[in-house]
């Protein structure tokens, strides 16, 4: 009999979540430490150990090296890395393992030494690589020089301005100022941002996100688990994922994250939901113009229409569609692959536990995410009832 | 001086490209079935529906569009002394966009509209590597 994906809708929770105790800059703890750190805090979230634990997913190290560092051997494993939005898809894919039972207790692990560099393995592709080949000689150096290259091209086609995308680094950092553990907390108004140093035209400084230490974790079971822990069960009620290519200068359309276009489909199907259904929005913003393509991509604006729609306030706080409430990579941290932390935000906010930021009457969450720069996406739509 | 930013290293099936390249001709790969250009070199077609392995390299006009871009303000090792300097996608005439380097120009966003035309730069970087750069078409 064939299946369909709505079948898996609302049959998984996540049930234990936790960062690292803090996040920012952390030179005293190895990249890997961080993972079993954030295991640990997420696994006592849910008031179970590692030795709870049949199946880990994890990005950055490999699942070995993680299983090696726990010293454990689960009976399911996933490695799919593929940039910021890798832990999307893991939680993704513990859905159908945990529904196969190929697992009962799903670990998703994230930790970076972003920042301090400490137990981290060297960086840049080789010269035959395509990357190497057809980008590194014209001296790119990273995202910022090439997640920033579609950007020129929005401007052109739909009128996208400057002081828009400034908008969405002030709105974000309203968000900040209600966070404690944000690394950046004091108001920015758009003249701030525009003042800022250029790093690669139309981006400012401002424009950037962080670049910090930490990491996150969680802890995902079947519904007939769901109920037996301390803390009400965050349900995965949708889930969507691709990837297109690894050259900025192969995107198909540099105006439409068609991936997102995909993987957002696939999210609003599985969880028989429209973008009207969503109250709350994590969107990946490694850059300010990121999310306003994930906002156009994944339906809740026309293309062209996602610069004017952040300028007039609808994701800051007390506007009508809250996004990057922990004042997101911009301003509350961005380990390299933050990702995760936009996951834990929408649990955060779906447990009620977020304090000063807390959403009134939060029943769904979309989280979306890059595989790589404009490469592929990871969405999700979770929900607390 | 000695050229000391990251070179290309060429595949198998990436040869002919930089070869034409030092021979100051730009050679892509053109789909004998459906007819379109297509890059970055391989062995088969990559549009949708096609995906025909029947495939020629052709030497193609090195003109073209400038589609979108950075101006680099920040570059790091050799790259410092040319801040700021302007990273591009080329959309060419034949229709497949790549990267490459405007020189040329001023790297000033209204010296830079998108869609002004382009036209190709061989820069022989070292003896063996010619990169494909773009100019304002003259």
């Amino acid at each position: 009999m064939p299946r369909n994906s709505q079948d898996y809708s609302h049959k998984v929770a996540i049930v234990g979540a936790s960062e690292t105790e803090t996040v920012g800059k952390l030179p005293d703890r190895s990249m890997i430490q961080l993972h079993a750190e954030a295991a640990m805090l997420a696994l006592a979230d849910a008031g179970l150990t590692i030795d709870d634990v049949d199946g880990v997913a994890t990005a950055g190290p490999t699942p070995a090296q993680l299983t090696e560092y726990l010293n454990i051997m689960p009976r399911w494993i996933d490695g799919t890395s593929v940039g910021g939005g890798s832990f999307l898809m893991h939680v993704g894919h513990a859905v159908a393992a945990i529904e196969a039972g190929y697992a009962d207790v799903v670990l998703v692990t994230h930790g970076e030494s972003g920042r301090s560099g400490v137990g981290v393995g060297g960086r840049g592709p080789a010269n035959s690589t395509l990357a190497g080949q057809f980008e590194s000689p014209f001296g790119v150096w990273g995202p910022p020089s090439q997640f920033s290259i579609p950007i020129v091209r929005h401007m052109h086609e739909y009128g996208t301005t400057e002081e828009q995308m400034a908008e969405i680094a002030v709105a974000t950092r309203k968000w900040a100022e209600l966070n404690p553990r944000a690394m950046m907390r004091d108001p920015i108004t758009v003249e701030d941002v525009l003042n800022s140093r250029l790093i690669a035209w139309p981006l400012h400084l401002l424009n950037c996100c962080l670049v910090t230490d930490g990491g996150g974790a969680l802890v995902l079971v079947s519904e007939e688990r769901a109920k037996d822990f301390p803390k009400d069960p965050v349900w995965v009620l949708g889930r969507g994922e691709s990837a297109a290519h690894t050259l900025i200068s192969q995107m198909r359309d540099m105006t439409e994250w068609s991936a997102a276009v995909q993987t957002g489909q696939d999210a609003f199907a599985m969880a028989q939901m429209t973008t009207k259904d969503i109250q709350h929005a994590m969107f990946y913003d490694a850059f300010t113009h990121v999310p306003m393509y994930a906002l156009e991509a994944l339906g809740f604006v026309k293309p062209g229409e996602g610069g004017p729609y952040f300028a007039e306030g609808h994701t800051a706080p007390g506007g009508d569609f809250p996004m990057n409430t922990n004042g997101g990579g911009l301003s509350y941290t961005h380990t390299g692959m933050y990702g995760m932390f936009a996951i834990m935000e929408s649990v955060t906010q779906l447990r009620g536990e977020a304090g000063e930021r807390q959403i009134d009457n939060l029943e769904t969450s979309m989280v979306h995410a890059p595989a790589g720069m404009f490469s592929g996406t990871s969405t999700l739509i979770l929900g607390n009832q | 001086m000695a050229y000391t930013k990251a070179l290309p290293q060429a595949t198998p099936e990436t040869q002919e490209f930089w070869d034409g390249l030092k021979r100051h001709e730009l050679r892509i790969q053109r789909c004998q079935d459906c007819n379109q250009f297509y890059f970055f070199p391989r062995p088969f077609c990559p549009h949708a529906g096609c995906r025909s392995t029947n495939v020629e390299w052709e030497t193609v006009s090195g003109k073209g569009k400038l589609h979108t871009y950075v101006i680099s303000h920040r570059g790091f090792g050799p790259w410092a002394e040319d801040v700021p300097y302007v990273i591009a996608v080329v959309e060419l005439d034949e229709g497949p966009r790549m990267m490459t380097n405007l020189v040329n120009v001023e790297p000033e966003p209204e010296k830079l509209p998108p869609d002004m035309a382009l036209e190709i730069v061989y820069d022989d970087v070292t003896d063996e590597v010619t990169l494909p750069k773009f100019q304002p078409a003259s």
